[in-house]
């Protein structure tokens, strides 16, 4: 019996985190001929994959990092290709849409501030990256329940959204059917580099890998320096608001409200320096339901059926890490903000990289040196 | 069609009784029930259509979670039947899909 669990305690790699980045990341190897296993803490976790807000962003993203915006660009255009072979290995469809999406100011100078932020974008992009600056005019082309105080939008057609627990699942079911393995193994407490490979203690005992890649969300924080690897991730909280369902009117997602694949209209965007409080407050709740309404005044009329609230997975600057440990070759990091956008680029570059040690990404941007000095 | 139901009553202290109607028709039910309980009485156990599918449902839970039982009554849309007691009068309807969410403040009615 010790001998058999012994023996299936072992993967070419293992991921500890099954959320939407390690589900991802594990396609990937799997495309790439990898036995993977997926340790995953349980359901006392802090799970961002399932309070997330949906979006398939790009305009505005990368602003100070050009790197960024080539990667969430890139991830993108690839996610219509995952979206499909989610749908065709599983049946489930994630409501992927991506036709473009605004982003509603309140005032001329967010305005002004948020069209100068993608000019700069533009030109660091050598001029291809496409955006509109809107007014209330033509923001009602798009939205005609746009309300009076939107002073205007910035307009950008590579921004979308999708299900986000759908896409958990679909991820989740490829994941298994194709001879997957997510253990609910409860926390890995402490890995240990060998002279091949890694060992992985947890509650139900030792895994063994030949790789081991972390994407753990904010427990990467305890997890990379075990293996030569820095993380200094804080938790950043967002809460999010559901209204009843009502016929669909919001045709596109704009970065504080959306509609959802289920008619339910969606509301976010809230930031909180909280600590590890994945709670909900009534203030908080009131001042994102407020700026709603100025933006649809039509929302008023509505009736609110959840509210949760989810931590955001922050590094300093916001950007991703994507690294491997020079210290103990096999072991990786890959942790973000953005699951849900990135999804594409894990499940494709990211994973391509793992498996094979090269790649075509500017991954020097991501190493966590940068937040040495 | 009052009679029909599938649901039988526990015998009952009082013997008041009210008149709701249920997509029109009349139903008579004791004070203190739910509008979702008034729809399972009339027999019409279909309280809505899913926005989604089309597919008829039903009230499931009858303690305000399951959102199964969204019903139109006295003309306000999407309310959880199992929430609401029934009063004298009380227009219920079948929640239809999602409804149209019409602007007040467009229209100049007061929010």
């Amino acid at each position: 019996m010790q001998a058999t669990s012994h023996a299936a305690r072992t993967a070419d790699l293992c991921l500890v985190g099954g959320g939407l980045v390690g589900l991802a990341v594990g396609l990937g190897l799997q495309r790439n001929g990898l036995k993977v296993t997926i340790l995953d803490e349980g359901d006392i976790a802090l799970r961002a994959s399932r309070g997330n807000f949906g979006l398939v962003w790009v305009q505005g993203k990368g602003d100070t990092l050009p790197d960024y915006a080539t990667v969430t660009r890139l991830s993108a255009r690839l996610w219509p290709q995952l979206a499909q072979r989610l749908q065709d290995g599983t049946g489930i469809d994630i409501e992927l849409q991506q036709r473009g999406g605004l982003y509603l100011s309140l005032s001329e100078q967010e305005l002004s501030a948020r069209e100068a932020m993608l000019l700069k974008m533009q030109h660091q992009a050598g001029g291809e990256y496409p955006f509109q600056r809107l007014d209330l005019k033509q923001v009602r082309e798009f939205i005609p329940q746009a309300g009076p105080e939107v002073t205007g939008a910035t307009w950008c057609p590579e921004d979308g959204h999708l299900n986000p627990l759908r896409l958990l699942r679909a991820l989740t079911e490829l994941f298994l059917r194709q001879g997957g393995q997510i253990r609910n193994s409860g926390r890995v407490s402490r890995i240990t580099p060998l002279t091949t490979g890694f060992r992985l203690a947890t509650p139900e005992g030792d895994w063994h890998c030949d790789k081991v890649v972390l994407s753990a969300g904010l427990g990467n924080r305890d997890l990379a320096p075990q293996v030569g690897l820095s993380a200094p991730l804080v938790p950043n909280r967002g809460q999010v608001l559901i209204t009843e369902r009502v016929q669909p009117f919001l045709h596109y997602p704009t970065g504080h409200v959306r509609q959802t694949g289920e008619s339910t209209v969606q509301i976010g965007d809230s930031k909180e320096d909280v600590g590890f409080d994945s709670g909900t407050t009534t203030e908080v709740m009131a001042q994102i339901a407020a700026r709603a309404t100025r933006m649809f005044p039509l929302l008023r009329d509505l009736r609110m059926v959840r509210a949760w609230g989810a931590l955001r997975i922050m590094t300093p600057d916001g950007y991703p890490i994507y690294q491997a440990s020079s210290q103990y070759p096999g072991a990786y990091l890959v942790t973000c903000h953005s699951g849900v956008t990135l999804g594409a680029l894990h499940e494709g570059p990211i994973a391509n990289w793992i498996a094979t040690d090269t790649n075509t990404l500017p991954l020097e941007a991501f190493h966590a040196r940068r937040f040495e000095s | 069609m009052p009679g029909a139901s599938k649901f039988e009553r526990l015998a009952y202290a009082s013997n008041d009784w009210i008149q709701v109607t249920v997509e029109g028709q009349p139903v008579q039910v004791r004070p203190g029930d739910s509008a979702a309980a008034a729809l399972l009485a009339a027999g019409q156990p279909a309280a809505r259509t899913s926005a989604v599918s089309g597919d008829p449902r039903a009230p499931y839970c009858l303690m305000g979670i399951c959102f199964e039982c969204l019903l139109e009554i006295d003309g306000v849309p999407n309310v959880q039947g199992c929430m609401v007691q029934v009063a004298d009068g009380m227009n219920i309807r079948r929640q239809q899909g999602a409804p149209v969410l019409n602007d007040s403040l467009a229209e100049g009615v007061p929010a």
